[in-house]
């Protein structure tokens, strides 16, 4: 048993050294460079390297706890990193607040979806739209022309992204009024409405049943044509091995893997880190 | 269709409403045409302190500094220099407003019940300063008297109930008008969403702090607007106008009406300006009256008498969500 794991090891580190080599000629959307992350004594995030290719689906995984998503709240700014370095676009974004990176062109989702609930779903889309307008107070008091043109904007750009995702009919719905399968949608289309560069999504798909799935891999692989690259944390491995381009794998902290789906799927070192040591021998 | 009737609905009640309030006066006597100012005043204060505690969902417990502010930099400015009412009328707004920036700029990013009680701990600030005659301008518990009417030169001056009474109804009408018109637009948007997730709202490409920031100084220049109107109607300020229990009753116009309602703030400002003087013979009971109506309220109609109609905020979800901040 131990020697056949070995061998495999070694075979999976070929694979990798090769994947690098693909990858390394594509251009990074985003890349984070040992990023660390503590919490007192916790290092949730340790030295992680991360990079996202421009116009691919990413996936991060990792099991419970492994740091995934303090990753995604370093990205966006929720969190400062304790060392290392976030760059999007070539630019480091150390310093910047959560809505800075935002106008950057970095828009997420979250694991636990957070909506406007007493507001419209229209309402929630219009407002993922605030970073590209400028209308000030007496603009708006006065609803100058230029206020009202970019309200209309706003409003159009916002309805067109909920016919996109299939939401339309619930425009005047508050957003805690529709279903949880909807919501993840809405709050997809939320983060779309800021017209980003890159869209990461903490667990979309948790919670949907088979035919959501479906449907939301559909969805992003036709979203990625908008010139539009995508980052996702995912548990569910059929949307993990039927949309990315790329996985990265971290467990407790640490990046233990990156490579194409399929041979992440085979690679024992990730097959560990899911099952743990014993039950990754009886497969 | 059901909805067009809605719309209709509404603009005859806005137009009786106007109708009502432009021909009270000719019908009541000085007295209740005073009853009525004040239920003016109430309702500019409460649609100020709306703005920060019902759009945005900060719980703002001494909002009444503010209109201190404005009023005593009327009053002051006034009596020392004989600057006229109408100028300090933006000046005072200005003031409040810019006192706001100041004093919220460092406890802006404080949540829920701790904001709440560095506000109350402001309120208390301002009057005992105010009670303390710094520099001997604020005539510390006597307060400064001899306060002008508003005036334009000869053309006009403003110097009687009624005159008062249409001054602040206009006001309150103009605020109204530019209320709805940001409440409708990106800002409005803003505000709300912060009130229903911060977090949320930040990472949406919101600027939380800034939008914060910016409703407490509206909501300040609005309640100067307030002081100094007041100041020139009662030609006297004092320390004892702007107690604690006053920001109280402010809260409560916003609660009774409902959150982020404008229609609920004038309903909440009638139910606190009318109901003592309705109920005379019960004078001494009103703070029971109140409470106990507040109590039933928060338990029967969380939303308020009159919620904004997409739905209603619950002031109970606001306190619960002042605790969470986890991702
Ligand atoms: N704000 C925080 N304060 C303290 N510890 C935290 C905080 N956020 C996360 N952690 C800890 O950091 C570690 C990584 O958490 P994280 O949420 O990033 O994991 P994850 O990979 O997203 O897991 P899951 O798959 O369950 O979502 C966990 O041990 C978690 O308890
Ligand atoms: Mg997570």
């Amino acid at each position: 048993m131990f020697k056949d794991n070995s061998v495999n090891m070694e075979m999976s580190v070929d694979t990798n050294k090769i994947n690098e080599n693909i990858n390394s000629d594509k251009k990074e959307a985003l890349e984070t460079q040992e990023l660390t992350k503590r919490f007192g004594g916790l290092i949730a995030v340790n030295n992680f390297d991360l990079k996202v290719n421009q116009g691919e689906i990413s996936s991060l995984i990792g099991p419970n706890g492994a740091g995934k998503t303090t990753v995604f709240n370093v990205v966006t700014g929720i969190y400062q990193p304790d060392g290392g370095r976030v760059i999007f676009k070539g630019e480091d974004l150390a310093g910047n607040k959560p809505h800075q990176i935002v106008a950057k062109g970095i828009a997420r989702t979250f694991q636990n979806i957070r909506l406007f609930s007493n507001m419209t779903c229209l309402e929630n889309v219009m407002s993922g739209q605030h970073c590209r307008g400028s209308a000030g107070v007496w603009s708006s008091v006065f609803k100058s022309s230029y206020q009202k043109g970019e309200e209309n904007r706003i409003r159009e750009e916002a309805e067109r992204r909920l016919h996109q995702v299939g939401l339309w009919k619930f425009r005047d719905e508050l957003a805690k009024n529709i279903a949880y399968g909807s919501q993840r949608m809405l709050e997809i289309a939320r983060a779309l409405a800021s017209n980003p560069d890159l869209l990461i999504l903490d667990e979309p798909s948790s919670g949907l049943n088979d035919k959501e799935s479906e449907d939301l891999m559909k969805f992003l692989k036709i979203v990625l044509k908008e010139d539009l690259t995508i980052l996702l944390i995912e548990h569910d491995m059929n949307v993990v091995m039927g949309i990315s381009d790329w996985v990265t794998v971290m467990d407790e902290g640490k990046k233990i893997a990156g490579g194409l789906p399929e041979d992440i799927y085979h690679n024992p070192l990730v097959i560990e880190a899911y099952l743990g040591k014993e039950e990754g021998e009886e497969l | 269709m059901k909805l067009d009737k809605n719309i209709i609905f509404k603009n005859w009640l806005i137009l009786i409403a106007i109708v009502l309030l432009s021909v009270a006066p000719f019908m009541m006597n000085n007295y209740w045409i005073d009853v009525f100012f004040f239920f003016g005043i109430y309702a500019l204060l409460g649609l100020s302190l709306n703005i920060v505690l019902g759009e945005v969902g900060l719980f703002d417990l001494g909002h009444v500094a503010f209109m201190a502010i404005g009023a005593y930099t009327t009053a002051i400015l006034n009596t020392k220099f004989g600057i006229p009412i109408i100028i300090l009328l933006p000046v005072s707004a200005l003031a409040a407003a810019g006192f706001a920036w100041l004093v919220c700029s460092p406890i802006i990013h404080l949540r829920g019940d701790y904001l709440c009680i560095v506000t109350i701990g402001m309120g208390e600030i301002v009057r005992l300063t105010l009670i303390n005659n710094p520099f001997g301008i604020t005539g510390g518990p006597n307060g400064v008297f001899g306060i002008d009417f508003p005036s334009l030169g000869n053309i006009f001056m403003i110097d009687n109930s009624t005159e008062f009474y249409f001054l602040i109804w206009i006001v309150v009408g103009l605020t109204i008008l530019a209320l709805i018109n940001l409440q409708r637009s990106r800002i409005g948007r803003a505000w709300n969403c912060i009130r229903e997730d911060e977090i949320a709202a930040e990472s949406t490409g919101i600027d939380v702090r800034y939008y914060k920031l910016l409703a407490f100084i509206l909501g300040a220049g609005l309640a100067g607007v307030a002081g100094n109107i007041y100041a020139s109607k009662l030609m006297i300020v004092s320390p004892e106008s702007f107690t604690f229990m006053e920001s109280c009753m402010l809260f409560c116009i916003v609660l009774i009406g409902g959150m982020g309602s404008i229609p609920g703030v004038l309903i909440g400002a009638a139910a606190i300006s009318l109901f003592p003087e309705v109920f005379r013979t019960f004078a001494q009971y009103r703070m029971l009256i109140f409470g106990a109506a507040m109590v039933i309220m928060m338990v029967f109609r969380p939303g308020g008498i009159w919620p904004r109609k997409r739905g209603a905020v619950e002031f109970k979800s606001l306190l619960l969500k002042a605790g969470r901040d986890n991702v």
